[in-house]
């Protein structure tokens, strides 16, 4: 018999160890989300006029609108992985609270959307001719904090659509209007910092992400068990 | 001396979806050791009420309590359940033994690495248990599939459609597995189509027919016989189609 079940948080860790190993085993989601992505910056950079737009100016953009449309392909694979044969109902009936299958998830998805991240960004770097390290050094707090507030809401969304019909569509059409606030403030925080400008320009930005992630992953933890319900 | 507590215990249980009840008014007890045998056909609501007992659905009406709690919001009533279903619940990618881990890691397990070593032998799929379960047949996968349930000795062990899938091997493993639950005091609800097969191991058997128990029968010693059991479930559902 069980000496004690996992908490809240050893639980979370359980399933994004397994959400990982399953990705690894695959790697089908990161190279999907991964091929969108460089597809997405090649596209906008072959559609981009110098003259019209500098690259400090159009970069961050192209960047975080590309990467959000690609991490929803990644996010909606999250639940679809828990749909085959029904693995669902096993997590379901385990003795670990409902809360730390989201937190799972999102964990998982945190990683694997910072991994096609740290590919992303030296790429967007090359084809708008930026400075690498400083464009990796101040895009990386920015891409963390973006990370996280995406995955809590996509990884919610995604739980709510995998058992519906139309999951391909309901999964944008539900994420994106959330989304909004993240593309916005990781667009402005961006602009400033590859800019060179001081970093308490970008500071405001950066505080409103923050707060996105800090209400939206308590409220999607808490709202999660009832997504579920059948 | 008082009648021992029930360890599954279903009351004026009911589940709608829409309009149409799958389970209407479901009323039964069983104790530590007892094992029903749930026959009906299909649409007749017997996997919804194992996933009542689970608590993986919300009941409309009534109660589905498993040693006394509601399984959906105590965690450690969950601890006591084991489900299987025709589906494996695997996730295919990962092995046998990763599988098997998982869940044992799920259930706080002092050892799972070790546990995950030695369900799959109980199963007979040791030799296979570190390919992908995608690459196993769904014999195989079944077999997992119980070695993965049986890996934390659930107390209650729900079971939808078990023998699907499996090899004359693989059938015998597993009734010689859920003969020993029993004996060691588990209590066990088994949905088959196989009157015989669930009859051989059954305490109770009962008829599930449109969301209710058409028929409960306790088998004390030879009360109920397998044959004429089968003849008249045959006839019960004949008249239902």
């Amino acid at each position: 018999m069980p000496a004690e079940t996992p908490g809240l948080f050893a639980a979370a860790w359980i399933v994004a160890r397994k959400d990982l190993a399953i990705e690894l085993r695959t790697r089908s989601a990161f190279l999907s989300v991964l091929v969108f992505t460089l597809l997405g910056l090649v596209t906008f950079f072959f559609a981009w006029d110098p003259t019209a737009a500098s690259a400090l100016d159009l970069a961050p953009g192209v960047l975080w609108v590309t990467f959000t449309f690609a991490g929803l392909l990644g996010l909606h694979r999250s639940f679809g992985v828990e749909m085959q044969d029904r693995a669902m109902d096993a997590l379901l009936v385990a003795p670990v609270a409902r809360e730390s299958i989201y937190l799972g998830k999102a964990i998982a998805n945190t990683v694997f959307v910072l991994a096609v991240l740290l590919v992303a960004v030296p790429a967007l770097a090359l084809f708008y001719n930026l400075p690498l390290l400083r464009t990796l050094t101040t895009l990386g707090p920015v891409a963390v904090l973006a990370a996280v507030g995406l995955v809590s809401i996509g990884t919610l969304f995604s739980s709510m659509a995998v058992n519906t019909r139309l999951a391909e569509l309901l999964l944008p059409m539900l994420s994106l209007p959330f989304f909004v606030p993240i593309v916005l403030a990781s667009a402005q925080a961006s602009t400033r910092l590859l800019a060179g400008r001081p970093f308490d320009e970008a500071v405001p930005w950066l505080k409103i992400l923050l707060a996105f992630d800090i209400v939206f992953v308590l409220a999607c933890t808490v709202a999660f068990p009832f997504t579920i319900e059948e | 001396m008082s009648a021992p507590a029930p360890t599954v215990q279903a009351a004026a249980l009911r589940k709608e979806f829409g309009r149409r009840a799958a389970v209407s008014g479901v009323d039964f007890d069983l104790a530590a050791g007892d094992c029903l045998a749930l026959f009906g056909p299909n649409g007749a609501g017997k996997t919804t009420l194992l996933r009542l007992i689970a608590g993986l659905l919300k009941p409309t009406a009534g109660s589905a309590l498993v040693n006394g709690v509601d399984v959906r919001r105590e965690r450690a009533g969950r601890a006591a359940v084991g489900l299987i279903s025709h589906q494996s619940m695997l996730y295919a990618p990962l092995t046998a033994r990763e599988n098997v881990e998982f869940t044992a890691r799920l259930y706080g397990l002092d050892d799972p690495r070790a546990a995950a070593g030695a369900a799959p032998e109980s199963m007979g799929v040791a030799s296979r248990a570190d390919v992908p379960v995608r690459t196993l047949s769904r014999g195989l996968q079944q077999r997992v599939s119980v070695a993965r349930v049986l890996v934390h000795a659930p107390s209650v062990l729900l079971l939808d459609e078990p023998y699907s899938g499996l090899d004359e091997g693989g059938a015998h493993a597993l009734t010689d597995l859920l003969t020993t639950l029993r004996a060691s005091g588990a209590t066990l609800i088994v949905v088959t189509h196989n009157v015989a097969e669930g009859l051989a191991l059954a305490s109770h058997a009962a008829v599930m027919m449109e969301g209710r128990f058409a028929r409960f029968d306790r088998r004390d010693g030879a009360s109920v016989d397998a044959p004429r059991y089968a003849a008249e479930y045959r006839e019960l559902t004949s008249h239902a189609s």
